[in-house]
């Protein structure tokens, strides 16, 4: 809806959308600002935006203190595991069901997603004794079980609606050409589909990596990805706020540039493709 | 080799019969047109032959071994699609080599074949280009290129030429049937232009609502169409028809009459009529005159000199040896 | 339309995901349904008894129920309305043409991806802190009272808190669907003598429909089971005043170990969110045809 307006009303409204977009920005900023202050200048009053001693020292000892690495690689590997995983079952599933269509189609897809919207609290209990009694509480394997049966209804989705934009033609002609149904998707679907795959794989890793109710209930300090590692500095240390702040910094960085990155195709797989 | 027969070969979709049970014989080496009205069955009856959809009654046998229940790709068939349905992320080599590699033949052995058959088809200097940067010509080619590798025993075509512009559209035709003569190999090929049918063909098969209206010759259809279906579908412009008492004339309750057939006169003729629009190509000049007494519009090759005007009254006389004369239900009358 | 083989081949390589998501679904639904009929509690284990619906008779006339539902309606009605209406406005805002939109845009969409544990450590400790925190220094150069936030108002902090992560959202949807709207439509309106006001009522707001319905739905789902923000900010509290429908089930079940109390809390909130699922599929299972 370009149009062509006139200078002054773009510069108000150049103002009026950086103002508010630096408020709502703020906090974040913020927060990655007081990890460089110290201590004393974090709670400092009047507070102080810029003009502070820089130091690193906040983040040297959230890593000595609470080994953030291992909890940043408990992450990495329960959202990358889950995520990957994930992909593996559903992208032979999307491909049966984009363009290996029936009747009954519509209905899975649709029971799929009902699984995702079962509110994970009204199934905590089971799954708490049953991963108690399989050995798989506060492990890596089992945050990985759980979030890849977690997000693998939005994957399927996802896969589903960029699968259905490949047209079908392509995979017929690698069908003539003697290509297997394994050799079909390898070859010529999984090259074609890169855009939507990665799409799907950082949405997914996203939400994982902010998953905060199985990752905060399931696991005790052996497993816990930063969700976790950032609870625990709910009280008394969250006092500290020059530690809290880099401890913070340090969690959201990585998946604030992935997102940045991804904005665009982010519409489209949180809405399972109703709004494009 | 590459004979294809087709006995009492159904489709339905659903409760949909989309194509009645019928037969037909291709020869090994014949180039044979489907040609009908869009959504007359000739592309499902293609998809069937190539195997992409399973026949719900009835036997395809490919050089006299049943293939009906065979994959796609154990028919030895290529296919060339409507959207050429190239691989994107492929270069031209990569793609032309794709059934070769699924084939699993050795890397030397297809760089030989691929580059050969780059070669028949002027695409040697595009072998590294990715489909994305080649014109809809050279696409087309490609995906000519990527069939003929396989040395398979027929080509399937649906509607190769439907996405080109009429001018590549008039090359193109040329090109595939000079490679016919070249190669020599069973060809069958869907379209819904008349003008590709005839051009092309030593045998068409016209359809209609999933049935086989006639098959023979270019000619032989042109001709001696066995109904007003295939009357009006084959021939440019379309065959006129007039029935009632005209037609009874003749001793059919319908007669027809193609459009260079008809001799036109200031003076005198069979029927009368006023001249509407004149369309004038240089070689010839296509008239529609609207006949006396409501009895419709009939279409006229003239000329290119003829000079005739809006609303004058002229004179149409056919070429008696030339009617065509049907039955009450539309089948020709010896 | 496919082949009988091709059709075989599919069914085979969507069995993983769907027996996959059916053991997920019915095997925790279904010790769910088995435990709420069950007096279990971890403390005493091998005392399981039968009970019948007794649990579902204590969880649902514990006045504890009762605030934890309304708190969870405030929560979800709370962070919908002031993320839809900030949605709409800044999705209208953002899709004028001004210098940096890019920019914007990204800053705008930053609160999405911070993890609610984050979030909500920032907020409590960083900004509503009354002694500390930043929002305590700006009242106080206002020469206003430091206000307790998760004190005085914890519900209210915590949907605060909520819609500043879920407002990016609803923004850039709201945005994708307002830039699919045909800008001719707009230009026919005007010269039918409509000025901006009317056509945001008669043109835009009915395009944007859809699209606010799907927020809606979709927001409801990840709102009903809001849960790190409230266990690190309030823990519930004080008292009940901030405890919604899943923390009052998390606290039975793993801090009270009321396995059964739990269960039976876990079917009424799996109720509760299929209300609003069935109507979230509806709308997607419309899209799905188009």
């Amino acid at each position: 809806m370009a149009r062509s307006t006139g200078t002054l009303r773009k510069a108000t409204t150049t103002l009026v959308a950086w103002v508010i977009a630096l408020a709502i920005f703020f906090p974040i900023l913020w927060t990655v600002l007081t990890g460089f202050k110290t201590e004393a200048e974090a709670i400092a009053s009047p507070p102080s935006l810029f003009f502070f001693d820089w130091t690193l020292d906040n983040f040297v000892i959230v890593q000595e203190r609470s080994d953030y690495f291992r909890h940043f690689m408990n992450s990495v590997i329960i959202s990358v595991g889950s995520t990957l995983l994930g992909l593996v079952i559903a992208i032979p599933a999307a491909w049966s069901m984009a363009f290996v269509p029936t009747k009954r189609t519509r209905h899975l897809l649709m029971w799929m997603l009902s699984t995702r919207m079962l509110p994970p609290v009204g199934v905590l209990v089971p799954i708490y004794l049953i991963f108690r009694d399989a050995g798989l509480l506060d492990t890596r394997t089992g945050l990985v079980i759980v979030l890849t049966l977690i997000n693998l209804p939005i994957i399927v989705w996802m896969l589903y609606t960029y699968f259905r934009e490949i047209p079908g033609e392509i995979l017929e002609a690698a069908r003539m050409d003697g290509a297997t149904t394994g050799a079909e998707i390898v070859h010529v679907l999984v090259p074609m589909a890169v855009p939507g795959i990665a799409s799907t794989l950082l949405l997914n890793i996203i939400l994982a990596w902010n998953e905060a109710f199985w990752t905060l209930n399931l696991t005790a300090a052996g497993a816990a990805p930063l969700t976790a590692f950032i609870a625990s500095y709910s009280s008394p240390e969250g006092l500290f706020y020059a530690k809290l702040s880099a401890a913070s910094t340090l969690a959201i960085a990585p998946i604030l540039i992935l997102g940045w990155f991804r904005q665009k195709q982010l519409v489209r797989g949180l809405t399972f493709g109703a709004v494009k | 080799m590459g004979q294809i027969r087709l006995k009492a070969v159904s489709k339905s979709f659903g409760d949909v019969e989309v194509i009645p049970p019928l037969d037909l014989e291709i020869g090994d080496g014949e180039f044979v047109v489907f040609v009908g009205p869009s959504g007359c069955g000739k592309s499902t009856l293609l998809r069937l032959i190539a195997g992409l959809e399973d026949a719900t009654s009835g036997c395809i046998e490919i050089d006299d071994v049943d293939a009906t229940i065979l994959a796609p790709a154990k028919r030895r068939l290529a296919m060339v699609f409507q959207s050429y349905a190239l691989y994107p992320h492929m270069t031209v080599r990569a793609n032309m080599a794709f059934p070769l590699r699924m084939a699993g033949i050795e890397r030397d052995e297809r760089k030989k074949k691929v580059e050969a058959a780059a070669r028949v088809l002027n695409l040697t200097e595009y072998l590294d280009r990715r489909p994305g940067q080649l014109s809809g010509g050279q696409r087309q080619r490609v995906a000519i290129g990527r069939a003929i590798v396989r040395e398979p025993a027929a080509f399937l075509f649906d509607e190769p030429l439907s996405n080109l512009d009429a001018a590549l559209r008039v090359n193109m035709r040329l090109e595939i049937s000079e490679l016919h003569r070249n190669l020599a190999t069973t060809m069958i090929y869907v379209t819904h232009d008349q003008v590709e049918a005839m051009t092309m063909a030593e045998k068409i098969v016209v359809l209609q609502g999933g049935r086989i209206e006639q098959v023979g010759s270019p000619l032989d259809l042109y001709h001696a169409p066995c109904n007003v279906f295939v009357a009006g579908f084959i021939g440019s412009p379309r065959m006129n028809f007039i029935s009632g008492a005209e037609a009874a004339r003749h001793g059919a309750s319908t007669i027809g009459i193609r459009p260079e057939h008809l001799a036109i006169s200031n003076e005198e003729g069979t029927w009368q009529g006023r001249v509407g629009i004149a369309e004038h190509l240089g070689s010839e000049t296509f008239l529609h005159v609207h006949l006396a007494e409501d009895q419709g519009t009939f279409t006229v090759r003239a000329g290119g000199d003829v000079d005739l005007g809006h609303d004058e009254t002229v004179h149409l006389t056919p070429d008696a040896s030339r009617i065509h004369r049907f039955d009450a239900v539309g089948q020709r009358l010896a | 339309m496919p082949t009988q083989h091709s059709r075989v081949t599919a069914r085979l390589m969507m069995t993983p995901a769907v027996l996959l998501l059916l053991g997920w679904m019915l095997v925790p639904l279904g010790l769910t349904l088995y435990f709420s009929l069950l007096r279990y509690n971890l403390l005493m284990p091998g005392m399981e008894q039968w009970t019948g619906l007794d649990n579902y008779r204590y969880f649902l006339t514990d006045p504890a129920f009762l605030d934890a539902l309304r708190n969870t309606l405030l929560l979800v009605g709370g962070v919908l309305v002031i993320t839809i209406t900030g949605g709409v406005l800044l999705a209208l805002l953002l899709d004028q043409a001004f210098w940096g939109r890019g920019i914007v845009r990204l800053l705008m969409i930053a609160p999405f991806f911070i993890m609610p544990t984050v979030s909500a450590l920032v907020w409590k400790n960083m900004f509503m802190n009354p002694v500390t925190g930043l929002l305590a220094h700006a009242a106080k150069v206002v020469g206003l009272e430091p206000f307790d936030f998760l004190a005085v108002a914890p519900l209210f902090s915590i949907i605060l808190m909520v819609s500043w992560q879920w407002l990016p959202f609803a923004t850039l949807i709201l945005l994708t669907a307002l830039q699919s709207l045909d800008s001719e439509q707009l230009e026919a309106s005007e010269m039918d003598g409509a000025n901006s006001l009317d056509r945001f009522i008669f043109i835009v707001l009915p395009h944007l429909a859809r699209a606010i319905t799907v927020v809606i739905l979709i927001q409801t789902i990840f709102l009903l089971s809001i849960f790190a923000e409230i266990l690190v900010t309030t823990n519930g509290g004080p008292g009940t005043a901030s405890t919604n429908l899943t923390f009052q089930i998390y606290a039975l079940s793993l801090l009270q170990f009321d396995v059964g109390g739990g269960a039976a809390g876990g079917v009424i909130a799996i109720i509760l969110a299929n209300i609003v699922a069935i109507f979230l599929m509806r709308m997607i299972g419309r899209n799905l045809d188009a």
